[in-house]
């Protein structure tokens, strides 16, 4: 069953074209990988499914209800949560009130449950639940900003980048950790520039050049494409 | 020795004032990276409606108080949703122009009303003085509550932002507000909020300010808004405990230099130390310098 529909999304920034016509959709269990070079539109697809920008035009319905043009607010109850790229933790804020910021829209009672949760997950965030986010490092942050979206208990979690920076040895932690939120029940989309890692985890993949799907398909059978393999896994 | 404690008192209170207004500043300019320029006709606006409820209503001082507050909270939100969220996405030199009109506005609509002449404002706060060293040193109640305020608003809102889901919903929002409308923070929402707190402590501002300095006129808020600009841009502008000895720091140079160095320098002062500290700390005492870690 499909959890994310997106169709036909036409989105400008002011007058460019930044996405013309895209399509895909997301069943509920798969991990679902948007791959594509940069400004190909990735993000700002994510972006536009998460509210954070309107489309032009287009449908997105999420968990049977359409959401086009819902402000991001409004769709977070709803089970959907963005790891935005770049992370943008709360530099200013403690580790632990960034967790309770992803926590916002749920009722306060279920909070430290959900934040033990996090931690057991991420227990380097545990031992540094005091200090200032901005402090900790790359990977912290971004296993962070993965904690805090997961506060808030998404039916669909999408990660916008969550290699980008960082160390190859960080880059399969924090892929191992996509796929063990995967076996847990949560359904992933994933934005990536290094493909070859997301493929590798993804159950399908779409390929988004200059604001249009060029492909689609299971993931294994993309990995060994010829088109994709010479554009993105060189 | 006892004359400089007189103005050192006067210093702190006045200070308490300027930080109270600094306060606000301070908040809006963290969430909504405005210079809100027409905080300080806000803080006009306050005294004339405490004026008007004591004089020509007759209501008790603490519901002229309440009236004060109650109007210029909603004159807040209204200032905002009507010339600053339009301009959510402009350059930041639309929003000051139209903050300076918005000062304007507010400036000439108090001289409709209330006419050019000023009032003679009738302190709310008066409950006498106090009397030490023989006579010597006059304390009156108005300092005493003027400062009493300022620690009492200083350590609520210290608290708010602190511990408070929605007061730390307003911190993330200053921080980045796409980020904050992802935690599914309504991030329009928390901004009509900053700006409602920041007019109803500049109510507050209105009263005391007045009740210790009793002139009322449409362009009372004028000069004590710019110093209290300053005073937040000396503490650290979005912070709160810099707002704080910003206001009292400013307000104790400014009594201190009338009565030591000159009357009329008094004002050039304070703006003398804005200069400097723009020089050597741009982001003043307490700012912080944000540091972008990828």
């Amino acid at each position: 069953m499909s959890l994310l529909k997106v169709e036909d999304l036409h989105v400008y920034y002011g007058s460019i074209h930044a996405i013309k016509g895209v399509s895909f959709e997301v069943n509920e269990g798969e991990i679902v990988t948007l791959i594509g070079a940069n400004g190909a539109g990735k993000s700002t697809t994510l972006n536009t499914v998460a509210g954070l920008m309107k489309p032009r035009s287009g449908a997105v319905t999420f968990d049977g209800k359409a959401v086009a043009g819902v402000p991001a607010s409004k769709i977070v109850p709803q089970g959907m949560a963005l790891c935005p790229e770049g992370r943008r933790v709360f530099q200013q804020m403690t580790v632990r009130e960034n967790l309770e910021m992803g926590g916002y829209t749920r009722p306060a009672s279920e909070i430290s449950e959900s934040l033990d949760d996090v931690f057991t997950r991420f227990p380097r965030l545990k031992e540094r639940h005091r200090q200032i986010a901005g402090t900790l490092s790359g990977g912290e942050q971004q296993m962070l900003a993965m904690g805090r979206a997961l506060m808030s208990k998404p039916k669909l979690l999408m990660l916008d980048e969550p290699s980008m920076g960082l160390a190859p040895i960080l880059v399969e932690q924090i892929f191992d950790i996509v796929q063990e939120l995967h076996r847990a029940g949560t359904t992933i989309l994933l934005v990536e520039q290094n493909a070859q890692m997301a493929l590798s985890i993804a159950d399908r993949a779409y390929v988004l050049e200059t604001g249009n799907i060029v492909k689609e398909g299971i993931a294994d059978d993309l990995m060994h494409d010829d088109d994709v393999r010479k554009a993105y896994l060189g | 020795m006892i004359q400089f404690l007189s103005y050192l008192l006067n210093g702190i209170s006045l200070g308490s004032v300027y930080a109270i207004i600094a306060l606000g500043y301070s908040m809006v300019y963290g969430i909504a990276k405005m210079l809100n320029f027409a905080h300080g006709d806000v803080i006009m606006i306050g005294a004339y409606m405490s004026f008007c409820a004591i004089q020509y209503w007759s209501l008790p001082p603490i519901a002229a108080i309440v009236l004060a507050i109650v109007v210029c909270t909603a004159l807040g939100i209204l200032i905002e949703r009507m010339a600053y969220k339009p301009l959510r996405t402009a350059t930041s030199l639309s929003v000051l122009i139209t903050a300076i009109g918005v000062s304007w506005l507010l400036q000439n609509i108090a001289l409709l009303i209330w006419g050019a002449n000023p009032k003679s404002y009738q302190s709310l706060v008066n409950f006498g003085s106090l009397t030490l060293f023989d006579g010597q040193l006059h304390i009156t109640s108005e300092t005493f509550i003027t400062i009493a305020a300022n620690i009492i608003i200083m350590i609520a809102l210290t608290l708010f932002t602190g511990k408070t889901k929605m007061g730390k919903a307003m911190r993330a929002v200053s921080e980045d507000k796409g980020a904050a409308e992802l935690m599914g923070i309504n991030v329009n929402a928390t901004i009509s909020m900053t700006f409602a707190i920041g007019s109803g402590l500049a109510a507050i501002a209105g009263v005391l300010l007045c009740s210790s300095y009793p002139v009322l006129m449409p362009t009372t808020g004028s000069m004590p808004g710019i110093k209290a600009f300053t005073a937040a841009v000396f503490g650290g502008i979005g912070s709160i405990p810099g707002a704080l000895i910003g206001g009292i720091l400013l307000g104790l140079i400014e009594i201190l230099g009338k009565a030591y160095v000159s009357t009329e320098l008094g004002d050039a002062l304070v703006f003398a130390v804005l200069i400097i500290v723009l020089l050597v700390k741009p982001t003043g005492l307490l700012g912080k310098k944000v540091h972008e870690k990828v």
